[in-house]
C-alpha cells in the first residue's frame, strides 16, 4: 500500500492539485508530484541531481504554497524538471531535496504550470492521512 | 450558476442581491441567461469577495466570459481609489501579469496565401520558440532586462525588433510608467534570462487568421480590415518575470493584508492598500512586468514578420493593436460627475476605450479602441470596438472563456486526433505538446460567438470583424 499518492480536482481554467500522505511531509511530497505530473511524464525523468531548500514559514497552508513555488522558481531558473522529493519539518522550519535533470527534448511536453496559489488551499489531518490541496496556474 | 440568486438589470446586465447585513459594494454581472446560467457558483463567490475589499469604487463586475479563477474571477473587473483606502490585489491581476493579444493585419489575402500555409506553419513553428522548456536566443545580462522593464516595447525596437510605427498601436504606447525593477526579485530577473521572445504554454498561441466576416464597415475600414485578408494574433504575457513577481506578491500581500488590518473574505485576494509600502512595491514590479511583456510581443512580433517574408517576400505585418488583459492600471473615470484617478483591475478582460478618449492613438480615435476576443483554436476570434458610455470602467471580454477543466478536456480528445481533425477542417496546428492540444480542444471552450454577442448586447464593445483560424502555433 503506497503511503502517499498524487490527485486532481476540477477548476474551470487552471489545475486543482492534491497531494495525500501518512504524515504532512509526505503530502507536501505528493503535491509536488501532482505539480510536476502537469510539466511533463515523470516516469521518464532521471533523479540525477539534487537541489537542496530551506525555509521557514509557521503556517501550514501558506508553507505549501511555499514549498511549491519555490521549486516551480528553482527548476524554471535552472531549466530543470523534479521527479522526487524528500520534506522534513523542524517547527517552522522546512528542509526538502528535489532531485531531477535538466529539461531535454526527450521528455514529454505537458504544461508550464506558472505557480501555486491560495485559492482551494487547505492542508488538513484527517484520521491518520493527511491531505493538501491548491489550485496551481496554467 | 443558479440565476435565482441574481436580479435582471437589463438584458445583458445582473445584480447580485446583498444578503441582509451583508456589508459589501454592489456585483454585476454582464452576460445572457445561458452564459451566465453556465458559469460555475464560484465566479459568483468570487466577485462578491472582490465587493468587499475596501476603497472600491461603484460595483465590482464580471464580462460575459467569465469563469472560476484564482483571487479575482477571471473575467472580473474592479477599481479602487488610493485615496479612499483602496487596495492593489496580485489575486486581481494574476500570474500572467500583462497577458495579451498583439493583433498584426497584414497585405496578405487568403486566395494568395493559402497555397503556402504548410511552408508557413512549419516556418513559423521553427522561429517562434514555444511550449515547455523552449527558450529565446535572446539571453539579457542583469543590466538590459532592467532597462527592458523600464522601456517595454520601446526596448525592443531601439535594438531592432519591429519599428517605431509599432509603438503607436501598443498601449500606453508600448511603455507604462512607475515601472520599478528594484522590487523585482532577482529570482525573478534570472527566470526571464531565457525567455525573451518566447510565446509559453497553456491557452498561449500564434494564429495566422483569415477576416470571414466584418460587422461594421467603417469601423473595419478605419482598422484596416476586409474580407478575405490575413491578419495574426500573437497571445502571451512576461513570461517567468511575470510568473515570479506573482509569486513572490502574493504571499506578501496575503501577510500584509493581516498585519494592515484588511479584512479579506478569502486570502486568495492578497491585497495591501494601493499607499502602504507593499502595494508600491508590487505596483512597481507589476508595472515591470508590464513593459517585460509588452517588449516579449514586440520581439515576438518581429519574429513573425521574419519568418512571414521567407514564405510571403513581398508580405507586410503592420501592428493594428497590442491589449492585455491582465493588469491593474492608473485611469481617470468620471464617476458622478466627478473626474477620479482610479486603481483599475482586470483579471481577464481587457481595456475597452470608448470613442474620443484622449489615450487612444488618433487613427481609432472616432472609432474606439480595438477590443480582441481571443477564441480556440478550432472556432475563431473577434475584434471589436470600445464602445461609448461603457459602464464597466472601459472594460470588455478578453476570451471566449473554458467550458469544461482541462483534465475533462484530457479524457474527452487525443492530441493526434484532434490535430488531425482539424487539419481536415483547413486549420494547421504545429505544436510539440499532444496532451496540450488536447486540453486547448475546441470544444473544451464556451461559444464564442454568443461571448462576442453578448459584449455587444451588453454596451462593453461592439463587434468589427470575425476571424477564422488558418493555421495555429501552440506552446
Amino acid at each position: 500500500m503506497p503511503t502517499s499518492s498524487s490527485l486532481y480536482f476540477e477548476h474551470d481554467a487552471d489545475v486543482g492539485i492534491i497531494g495525500r500522505g501518512a504524515t504532512v511531509e509526505q503530502a507536501f511530497e505528493a503535491a509536488a508530484q501532482a505539480v510536476f505530473s502537469i510539466v511533463t511524464n515523470l516516469d521518464l525523468v532521471q533523479p540525477s541531481s539534487t537541489l537542496t531548500l530551506e525555509f521557514e514559514e509557521a503556517d501550514p497552508e501558506l508553507a505549501l504554497v511555499t514549498w511549491l513555488n519555490l521549486l516551480l522558481g528553482k527548476a524554471h531558473e535552472q531549466g530543470m524538471i523534479f521527479s522526487r522529493f524528500h520534506v522534513q519539518r523542524h517547527g517552522n522550519i522546512w528542509r526538502a531535496e528535489a532531485l531531477g535533470e535538466k529539461w531535454h527534448t526527450g521528455l514529454e511536453r505537458g504544461v508550464e504550470v506558472k505557480g501555486a496559489t491560495l485559492t482551494m488551499l487547505s492542508v488538513k489531518q484527517t484520521g491518520a492521512m493527511w491531505e493538501v490541496r491548491c489550485i496551481v496556474d496554467v | 450558476m443558479n440565476l435565482e440568486q441574481l436580479r435582471q438589470l437589463q438584458p445583458c446586465l445582473w445584480s447580485l442581491p446583498r444578503a441582509s447585513g451583508e456589508q459589501r459594494a454592489e456585483v454585476l454581472l454582464y452576460g445572457t441567461a445561458p452564459l451566465l446560467a453556465s458559469m460555475d457558483d464560484k465566479v459568483l463567490e468570487q466577485i462578491a469577495n472582490v465587493a468587499a475589499l475596501p476603497g472600491l469604487v461603484g460595483a465590482a463586475m464580471t464580462m460575459p466570459d467569465a469563469h472560476w479563477g484564482y483571487g479575482f474571477p477571471i473575467g472580473g473587473v474592479a477599481a479602487f481609489d488610493a485615496e479612499q483606502g483602496g487596495v492593489i490585489s496580485a489575486g486581481g491581476v494574476g500570474f500572467d501579469i500583462s497577458c495579451g493579444i498583439r493583433c498584426l493585419r497584414s497585405n496578405l489575402d487568403l486566395a494568395d496565401a493559402a497555397a503556402h500555409f504548410t511552408r508557413l506553419a512549419d516556418t513559423l513553428f521553427h522561429a517562434i520558440p514555444a511550449g515547455v522548456g523552449e527558450e529565446g536566443e535572446l539571453k539579457l545580462n542583469p543590466a538590459q532586462l532592467d532597462q527592458v522593464l523600464l522601456d517595454g516595447a520601446h526596448w525592443a525596437v531601439q535594438h531592432g525588433y519591429g519599428n517605431a510605427a509599432d509603438l503607436e498601436y501598443v498601449e500606453e504606447h508600448g511603455r507604462v510608467v512607475g515601472a520599478m525593477p528594484a522590487y523585482v526579485s532577482e529570482l525573478a530577473k534570472r527566470r526571464q534570462r531565457g525567455e525573451m521572445g518566447t510565446l509559453g504554454s497553456g491557452n498561449h498561441y500564434l494564429e495566422v487568421q483569415v477576416v470571414e466576416r466584418i460587422y461594421d464597415s467603417a469601423a473595419a475600414l478605419t482598422f484596416g480590415l476586409h474580407p478575405g485578408q490575413i491578419v495574426i494574433s500573437i497571445h502571451c504575457g512576461s513570461r517567468g518575470l511575470g510568473h515570479q513577481i506573482g509569486t513572490d506578491y502574493l504571499l506578501m500581500l496575503a501577510k500584509a493584508a493581516g498585519r494592515l488590518g484588511i479584512h479579506l473574505p478569502n486570502r486568495e485576494l492578497a491585497c495591501a492598500p494601493i499607499k502602504s509600502s507593499e502595494g508600491q512595491q508590487y505596483l512597481g514590479a507589476m508595472n515591470a512586468a508590464i513593459n517585460c511583456a509588452l517588449a516579449n510581443r514586440q520581439i515576438l512580433t518581429h519574429l513573425t514578420r521574419s519568418a512571414c517574408t521567407e514564405v510571403y517576400p513581398h508580405a507586410e505585418l503592420e501592428t493594428l493593436f497590442d491589449v492585455s488583459h491582465n493588469t491593474c492600471k492608473v485611469e481617470t473615470h468620471e464617476i458622478d460627475g466627478k473626474s477620479r484617478l482610479l486603481h483599475v483591475h482586470r483579471k481577464g478582460a481587457t481595456r475597452a476605450f470608448g470613442p474620443g478618449h484622449a489615450m487612444l492613438p488618433q487613427r481609432y480615435r472616432a472609432t474606439g479602441q480595438p477590443v480582441i476576443i481571443g477564441g480556440s483554436m478550432g472556432t475563431g476570434s473577434y475584434i471589436l470596438a470600445g464602445s461609448s458610455g461603457n459602464p464597466a470602467f472601459s472594460s470588455a471580454s478578453h476570451g471566449a472563456g473554458r467550458a469544461m477543466s482541462r483534465h475533462q478536456a484530457l479524457a474527452r480528445w487525443h492530441g493526434r486526433e484532434l490535430i488531425n481533425d482539424l487539419a481536415q477542417q483547413g486549420i494547421l496546428i504545429r505544436t510539440r505538446s499532444m496532451r496540450g492540444a488536447a486540453e486547448e480542444a475546441p470544444g473544451a471552450y464556451k461559444d464564442v460567438d454568443l461571448v462576442a454577442e453578448a459584449t455587444e448586447q451588453a454596451g462593453l464593445a461592439r463587434r468589427v470583424a470575425f476571424l477564422r483560424p488558418k493555421v495555429c502555433i501552440k506552446g
